[in-house]
């Protein structure tokens, strides 16, 4: 009351006389003015915040959505690669290692000092993260060290808040439990070369390798697997607040090959230190059981990079350990040819079962004596009595007879000189069949001693193991077998694994009879080129061949000097050894095929070592094993 | 002593809690409205505590609202002594920022004083708003006329506005400049006198452009086209319209702002202050602080034209349109319709001298509603000249 009386008294106290000053109405009217202005600012204001939330709300919510999702993408675990009974050939080990983000720290060299500090870098390192720095996106972390040790990562977590960028992250890398044993099938993996990462970007992240050889280059993409990513709730300086999503990618797919381990070790102690090369296949589907390829090397020294020295030790070496040479060796087959030299024969209808020819141990064609290996000559025989003997003159005359292009036909239906498309390995090498046209193609002109010489599968005529073993499975079961190397792919059954997929070989069954009829005697009877050869196993025959390649002309006077033993020449003249074979003979389930490099007479060396090797086979039986028989081979500590 | 007696002989009537009675409450409660939602949002930017923003502002702003009151209480006989004083003490401060300023983010705005950030700039525009204020009470309405009148008054504005350039805070000199400019305006500035000065101003525009800073000049680039430097220049506007847009109509919701909780807005809790509110509280809290903070500017302009003399009309003109400014250069700022320019927004914007010098502004805008009706010492038509 009191208040509001003073109030009033002091309003009437000090009131002015209205309209007598003029800057009142003046600044009523420009305030009012100013008013306007500053409702029509903050109006607009009002009308940008509308347009900005409510008309294009959901364009930046899509935008402010981005802003804190981080995708950060892994290397998925590679797949395993097991043996047929799923023991572990190639997996992945645990891998710690120290990443770099860079798009995470704004002070790159500060960071690398202080982790050099705490782990060592190689100087070899530096160089490599300077230019991975150099060329990878900013968002694709760099690979500082791998394999830290515990200690490694002790000290590394505790100095975390001083390495900005600095992630420690788990990945794996190859293992190759059976080291050498397999490396020629399984090969190896390597870091990705630059112009695979052009390719496929995937491929700059850490730990992503790339198949380099054997299956593992052959079933890249499949052992690959998919990428994972991880999403993360991240703040403006990129720091991990939230995991909001995980896609851990796919494993590449484990892939079930065909050989078994344990007949795989077998083999290759029988072949112990020699410089050859040995495949078993079931001959009723194609699977190869085992592919030895001697000397080999250790693939696991590939993933972390393989030293000058032991690249030029290898590469010098003139047993080529980094060559399959199951698939990538191209020899003479020798006398292992003859049985497809008599099938083309008989097909070309220009030899039957029962024609005899007359070996007095030497042939004179167009003017050139072709001798037979016996001086002695093998008398007048049968197609059966001359694959018995392996006699020269026989198939000289044979040949002669067919001419060079349904041998060359036949012999690549046999698979000898052609692809073998089934085959999951790279660099497989074709061999050739020499043919007049192939000879002209090269500017050369193709006689008949060319034909001759073809007959014992000499001089241009050039084949693999690979391509041996399987012309021994085809002979023995007439069937178009192919040799594959893959059982299963995530479990998935190859197709081609059973016999009946593999259609005939469209040539007369008694052909195939009477060829099998030969390779029996080689080995089971009286005067046959490889007696060594025979299976001690009771009621179980094997059927081969024989075959001494020469790789040097014999002179005519070495020849004739009568002192010929080519044990006494320089390794690298001596003849290759081979051998090919199938069993059981009345039921054949295995075929064999072994060269020896410069092992001298296949009857000597090759034969007891096919011997040797089918005996472990029909003793392991590998196609109905169901249970991996080599439990010895522990799995879980590479898992 | 003196002044004591001084200050009763000039009011003898006056009570103290008359004069508290006086004061506009409802303004006091649409101030105190403003700054809970500035703890709200500085409470959020802290990312759901009080520690580093919220609790300090809060009690500055308690400490502010008691120095508003004070000063709300205080004669314009008085502060019309104050403003010589003060006005000189600011262009020291912004004398002395300059030659021993704190560098912050490329410009010296800071300045240490007992372990207490002071920014002289703020001083200076409430300063200056006094001196004009009082200088323009002063002289007659009629006299304005005369060009040679408005040169001390323009000294007085491009003194503070060179000094802050200097420094270089563009945008503070624009709103310090047209602060002065407006109270020319209010003051009865003739409408030729106007044209004259604002004809050459695209010319003027143009030269100024030359002098700028190349950060400044970058600020206008990216300005102009924001994407074309998404993480350096362009990155604030961008991130903050992001985070304007993502709150939509009804906002993301309190304290679950994505990109303001994961720090994706820059100085959220001082210049940014206003996109983090807007983000959380969607359209419908940003156009309530807007509304609120118009209330706020006409009310001021209301008390303004309410008061009978020259100096509470020029005062109340001169902190309203200061605090329009800076609400309107922060939000068009935060919204990408101007370059950054380092402007908080006033009650809410984490700050302490820029608290404290509003608070002291809105306290010379009570001072003149509490005196609105006061007569003192205003020249009469025809009594001069």
């Amino acid at each position: 009351m009191k208040l509001r009386k003073k109030k009033s008294g002091n309003r009437l106290m000090s009131r002015p006389e209205e309209g007598k000053n003029p800057s009142r109405g003046v600044f009523t009217r420009r305030a009012l003015l100013l008013m306007a202005a500053q409702g029509a600012v903050l109006g607009a204001l009002g009308e940008r915040l509308y347009g900005l939330q409510v008309l294009n709300g959901s364009h930046y919510a899509k935008l402010a959505e981005n802003n804190r999702l981080s995708k950060r993408f892994f290397a998925p675990p590679r797949g395993r690669i097991t043996d047929r009974f799923g023991i572990s050939v190639a997996a992945n080990r645990i891998n710690w290692r120290a990443l770099l983000l860079a798009e995470e720290t704004s002070d790159i060299n500060g960071t690398l000092e202080r982790f050099a500090q705490l782990v060592p870098l190689e100087p070899r390192d530096s160089v490599r993260i300077e230019h991975e720095l150099r060329h990878k996106r900013r968002f694709i972390p760099i690979m500082l060290r791998d394999f830290l040790s515990w200690d490694d990562m002790a000290r590394l977590e505790l100095n975390m808040p001083s390495l900005p960028g600095v992630l420690i992250d788990v990945g794996t890398t190859r293992v190759y439990p059976f080291g050498p044993l397999m490396a020629h099938v399984v090969g190896y993996v390597a870091p990705p070369a630059e112009k695979d990462v052009v390719h496929n970007a995937e491929l700059a992240l850490p730990g992503m390798r790339v198949g380099r050889s054997g299956i593992e280059q052959t079933q890249d993409l499949n052992l690959r697997g998919q990428v994972g990513s991880v999403e993360m709730e991240v703040n403006a300086v990129g720091r991990v607040m939230a995991e909001l999503d995980r896609d851990s990618g796919l494993a590449g797919d484990e892939i079930a090959l065909t050989i078994d381990s344990g007949l795989q070790q077998q083999v290759l102690g029988r072949i112990g230190d020699q410089s050859a090369s040995a495949v078993v296949m079931d001959c009723r589907n194609g699977e190869v059981l085992a592919m030895v390829s001697n000397p080999s090397f250790d693939p696991s020294l590939f993933d972390s990079g393989v030293s000058q020295a032991q690249w030029i030790e290898w590469t010098n070496n003139s047993q080529t350990p980094l060559i399959n040479k199951a698939v990538s060796g191209l020899y003479p087959p020798g006398s292992t040819f003859k049985p497809a030299v008599a099938m083309a024969a008989l097909r070309a209808g220009t030899l039957s079962p029962s024609d005899r020819i007359t070996c007095p141990g030497y042939i004179d064609v167009g003017g050139t004596r072709f001798h037979c290996w016996s001086r002695y000559g093998h008398g007048t025989i049968n197609l059966r009595q001359g694959l018995k003997y392996s006699c020269d003159v026989f198939f000289y005359e044979v040949a002669r007879r067919t001419g060079m292009d349904p041998i060359a036909a036949t012999s690549e239906l046999f698979g000898l000189g052609a692809k073998l498309p089934e085959i999951e390995l790279p660099h497989v090498r074709q061999g050739l069949i020499p043919t007049p046209t192939w000879r002209r193609a090269h500017g050369h002109h193709w006689n008949g001693g060319d034909t001759i010489v073809s007959g014992i599968g000499q001089g241009f005529v050039q084949v693999t193991p690979l391509q041996l073993a399987t012309y021994a499975s085809r002979i023995a079961t007439g069937r178009n077998v192919q040799p594959h190397l893959i059982r299963s792919v995530a479990g998935r059954m190859a197709d081609l694994t059973d016999l009946g997929r593999a259609p005939g070989m469209d040539m007369p069954e008694h052909f195939f009879e009477d060829i099998r009829a030969g390779m029996y005697a080689v080995v089971n009877e009286e005067g046959g080129t490889a007696p060594k050869a025979r299976l001690d196993i009771p009621g179980v025959q094997m059927a081969g061949k024989t075959g001494s390649a020469q790789v040097r002309r014999v002179s005519r006077a070495m020849r004739e000097s009568g002192h010929f033993n080519s044990a006494n020449l320089p390794w690298e003249y001596r003849p290759h050894a081979l051998f090919i074979c199938f069993a059981p003979y009345d039921a054949p389930r295995y075929a064999t095929a072994v060269v020896i490099e410069h092992g001298n007479a296949g009857a000597d060396v090759a034969a007891p070592l096919a011997r040797d090797i089918m005996t472990d086979t029909l003793r392991r039986d590998p196609v109905n094993h169901r249970e991996p028989p080599g439990q010895e081979v522990a799995q879980a500590e590479v898992d | 002593m003196k002044f004591q007696k001084r200050l009763l002989r000039a009011e003898p009537n006056f009570q103290i809690l008359t004069k508290l009675w006086q004061v506009n409450w409802l303004y006091v409660l649409l101030i105190c409205a403003l700054a809970v939602i500035g703890y709200g949002a500085l409470y959020s930017a802290g990312g759901g505590t009080s520690r580093p923003f919220a609790g300090p502002q809060s009690i500055r702003f308690c400490f502010g609202l008691v120095m508003m009151l004070g000063i709300a209480l205080m004669s314009p006989a008085i502060l019309v002594r104050m403003a010589w004083p003060l006005y000189i003490f600011s262009l020291f401060l912004l004398v002395a920022v300059l030659r021993m300023g704190h560098v912050g983010k490329g410009a010296e705005r800071w300045l240490m004083l007992g372990g207490m950030q002071v920014q002289p700039s703020e001083l200076a525009k409430i300063a200056l708003v006094l001196m004009l204020a009082s200088w323009f009470h002063k002289i007659s309405y009629r006299s304005m006329g005369n060009p040679l009148m408005l040169v001390p008054p323009a000294l007085m504005v491009l003194l503070p506005v060179a000094l802050v350039l200097k420094e270089p805070n563009l945008g503070t000199a624009v709103i310090i400049g047209t602060v002065g400019a407006s109270m020319f305006f209010g003051a009865g500035m003739r409408l030729w006198q106007i044209a004259l000065l604002v004809l050459p101003m695209p010319f003027l525009a143009k030269i100024a452009y030359g002098h700028l800073h190349d950060y400044q000049k970058a600020r206008v680039t990216t300005f102009l086209h924001p994407e074309s430097d998404p993480l350096g220049a362009g990155y604030n506007i961008i991130q903050s319209k992001i985070a304007l847009g993502s709150g939509g109509m009804w906002g993301q919701g309190y304290l679950r702002g994505t990109q303001g909780q994961l720090n994706f807005l820059p100085e959220k809790q001082t210049d940014f202050i206003f996109t983090m509110i807007a983000e959380e509280w969607g359209y419908v809290g940003g156009i309530t602080v807007i509304g609120m903070l118009l209330l706020l500017v006409f009310g001021g302009m209301l008390i303004a034209i309410r008061s009978r003399n020259q100096f509470g009309r020029l005062l109340g003109l001169g902190i309203s349109m200061n605090f329009f400014l800076y609400c309107a250069v922060n939000l068009s700022m935060v919204m990408g319709a101007i370059p950054v320019g380092g402007v908080p927004l006033p009650l809410i914007s984490y700050g302490g001298s820029a608290m404290l010098m509003v608070m002291f502004g809105f306290g010379l805008l009570m001072s003149a509603w509490v005196h609105r009706n006061s007569t003192f010492g205003e020249t009469t038509p025809g009594e001069k000249d």
